[in-house]
């Protein structure tokens, strides 16, 4: 065999591997996306029909209640939980985790070490197993079914994230700009804000990012603590899909396409600073 | 353009003291230089200056105005960092600018002060570039006109020019020069090269484990140092020290061989005391090949071990009295490995030092 023709068919193997890993990941995904665009008769037959023959948004106009038949889910509402609790929780983990990343990365403390990886072992612990505990606390202090509770949830789920994230790209900065911004007239907090926090906005959108997406796609803990319309997110929500004895996938996959999108936009918006930010933080140590 | 005084100023981070109570003076338009060896404390001192470290006792005096307390920013001093420090977000002009937009200067007073400092350095065509897109040498620059358009009562250099290679290293030392000539502020620099120090100081302070060794002007730090510490950090290549016993008849080195005491110190040699002669490399040559040999000389036969033609003149590495001694040969003339010279030492100016204290007996 000729070198070339190796290489030619190991290049082959590459792709052909990458393409099925591809397959295994993307599948579900287009799976989902296609079956919000046909009707439950075609998602549901045997044998299976691969490619939709005819594409409709009957499934939309139903769940958002236009149309012939409705199904009685609020997915307004739902939404505009999802919305209100994900960017909330998104901002307040933001700012306190870009002080806490700036304090890790630039001042000296008792027990610095302690805490930081104090924190990194509070995100350690797996949400479910959460789920009880806070239960019993929010149903003692009146959060169970607020928007309150579960921004509060979010928050201490996403602040070690974020401030590790953050600290990274702080630490990248170096010290001198800003000792050299306060030898130009600026306070401390001027030479933050004008110096060192521009050029950690990277960082602070793939933090950013990263916190909004959890916060959107959380369900375990969400489950547990919302009821009704007053609190309920859309992947809750996911669930009204399902009764006793039927499921209906169809309205289901368009909600869940509602709950992709939003995600999808924001990604591609911050994809610049996204892809920096995750390379930059990377190298650190 | 002020003076700035430093009493008795300590710094200590918990209970290990980095500087030790430092008095200096630098007076208005000084050019002093802060040199040493790496963790001599001149950083730190100069950071101090600067409002950059907390001072743990003693005092700082700008202009007259006492600074200790006072943050940076309030100091009206300038700082040029050994990374730049340009801040990366920003075009030059708006590097240039920024700490006059911080003190709420109207915008046309910015731009005129930012094109007089353009000028001043040539940066006019690099003013909508970013510090990306600038070479180390254009980056040094900006870093300086950042200091310059805020007009400060002093500029404060830390290790500028350590960064750059060895040939911009040169161009930016007489630029540095030139510009303070031209804008003629007192300038606090820190360097651990001793030919920056040379080159560009009115004054050099050499500093060693966060003490002052010596204060003075370059030729008398180079021609007069305090103590062997000095006369081995300054000049290069370093002065040759020789350990020697003072006797009746002179000085003994350790192969026995005897060099009759420089007339200057006679006075000051007590016969017994362990001494080391200090001696430059350009103040041993073979007779006819050195510097003008007017005053008094010893001779010594030398056996070449290595020679460094460096063009004008040639380096020679030999051994005398069991140590390694530089020597130089001056013009163009080459020197094999093995040639033996009868070399002059010109003892008029050859130094001696107390074995025990390192100080020059000269000093005592």
């Amino acid at each position: 065999m000729t070198r070339d023709l190796r290489r030619q068919l190991k290049a082959a193997a590459l792709w052909l591997t990458a393409f099925l890993l591809m397959v295994v990941m993307c599948v579900p995904g287009l799976w989902v996306v296609l079956s919000a665009f046909r009707p439950n008769r075609e998602i549901l037959a045997k044998p299976p029909v691969w490619l939709p023959e005819q594409l409709t948004l009957d499934n939309f106009a139903k769940i958002f209640g236009f149309g012939a038949d409705q199904v009685a889910i609020p997915v307004a509402a739902y939404f505009w939980n999802s919305m209100v609790i994900a960017l909330t929780s998104t901002v307040i983990a933001l700012a306190i985790g870009t002080a806490g990343g700036y304090a890790f990365a630039r001042f000296r403390f008792r027990f610095k070490n302690a805490v930081f990886l104090g924190l990194m072992l509070f995100r350690a612990v797996p949400g479910i197993a959460l789920s009880l505990p806070v239960f019993i606390l929010w149903s003692r202090l009146g959060l169970i079914d607020a928007q309150l509770g579960l921004i509060i949830v979010y928050v201490a789920l996403n602040v070690p994230f974020t401030a590790w994230l953050i600290d990274g790209f702080f630490r990248q900065i170096p010290e001198q700009l800003s000792e050299a911004a306060q030898v130009d007239g600026c306070t401390r907090w001027q030479a933050f804000w004008r110096i060192e926090f521009p050029l950690a906005r990277s960082g602070i959108a793939a933090a950013g990012v990263f916190a909004f997406l959890t916060s959107w796609n959380e369900f375990a803990l969400a489950s547990q603590l919302t009821r009704s319309t007053d609190s309920k997110t859309l992947p809750v929500g996911l669930m009204d899909f399902t009764a006793q004895f039927t499921i209906d996938w169809a309205g289901m996959c368009a909600m869940a396409v509602i709950i992709i999108v939003p995600a999808l936009i924001l990604t591609f918006l911050v994809q610049k600073h996204l892809i920096s930010g995750l390379t930059f933080g990377g190298v650190k140590g | 353009m002020a003076g700035i005084t430093l009493r008795n100023l300590v710094k200590a981070y918990g209970r290990v003291r980095v500087v030790h109570g430092i008095d200096l003076d630098i007076g208005n338009h000084e050019f002093v230089v802060l040199v040493g060896p790496s963790g001599c404390g001149k950083s730190t001192t100069l950071r101090m200056i600067a409002g950059l470290e907390e001072i743990t006792s003693g005092e700082i005096r700008i202009g007259g105005r006492l600074v200790n307390d006072l943050p940076p920013r309030k100091r009206n001093i300038a700082m040029v960092f050994q990374n730049y420090a340009l801040y990366p977000h920003m075009t030059v002009r708006d590097n240039l600018g920024f700490g006059l937009k911080i003190a709420g200067q109207p915008k046309e007073v910015v731009a005129a002060r930012v094109q007089e400092a353009a000028d001043i350095l040539g940066l006019a065509q690099l003013l909508d570039r970013t510090p990306a897109e600038l070479s180390g040498g254009q980056r040094q620059r900006v870093a300086m006109g950042r200091a310059i358009v805020r007009h400060p009562d002093a500029f404060l250099f830390d290790e500028p020019l350590s960064n750059l290679d060895a040939k911009l290293r040169g161009q930016m030392r007489a630029e540095i020069k030139k510009l303070h000539q031209k804008v003629n502020n007192t300038v606090v620099y820190v360097t651990h090269d001793q030919v920056e120090a040379m080159t560009l100081a009115d004054r050099i302070v050499i500093m060693r484990d966060g003490h002052i060794e010596q204060t003075g002007t370059p030729m008398e730090v180079f021609n007069r140092p305090a103590n062997i510490f000095v006369a081995g950090f300054i000049g290069s290549p370093p002065m040759n020290q020789l350990p020697c016993s003072a006797e009746a008849g002179g000085l003994r080195l350790a192969d026995g061989t005897v060099l009759p005491v420089p007339a200057r110190l006679a006075g000051k040699v007590r016969p017994g005391a362990a001494l080391i002669l200090g001696v430059r490399p350009d103040d041993i040559s073979p007779e006819g090949s050195g510097l003008l040999a007017t005053g008094e000389g010893a001779m010594v036969r030398l056996t070449v071990d290595i020679a460094e033609p460096l063009g004008m003149e040639s380096l020679l590495y030999s051994r005398l009295a069991g140590q390694e001694v530089q020597s130089k040969v001056f013009g163009p003339r080459l020197v094999s490995p093995g040639e033996v010279l009868d070399c002059r030492i010109a003892l008029d100016r050859a130094h001696l030092f107390d074995a025990a204290t390192g100080r020059s007996l000269e000093a005592a």
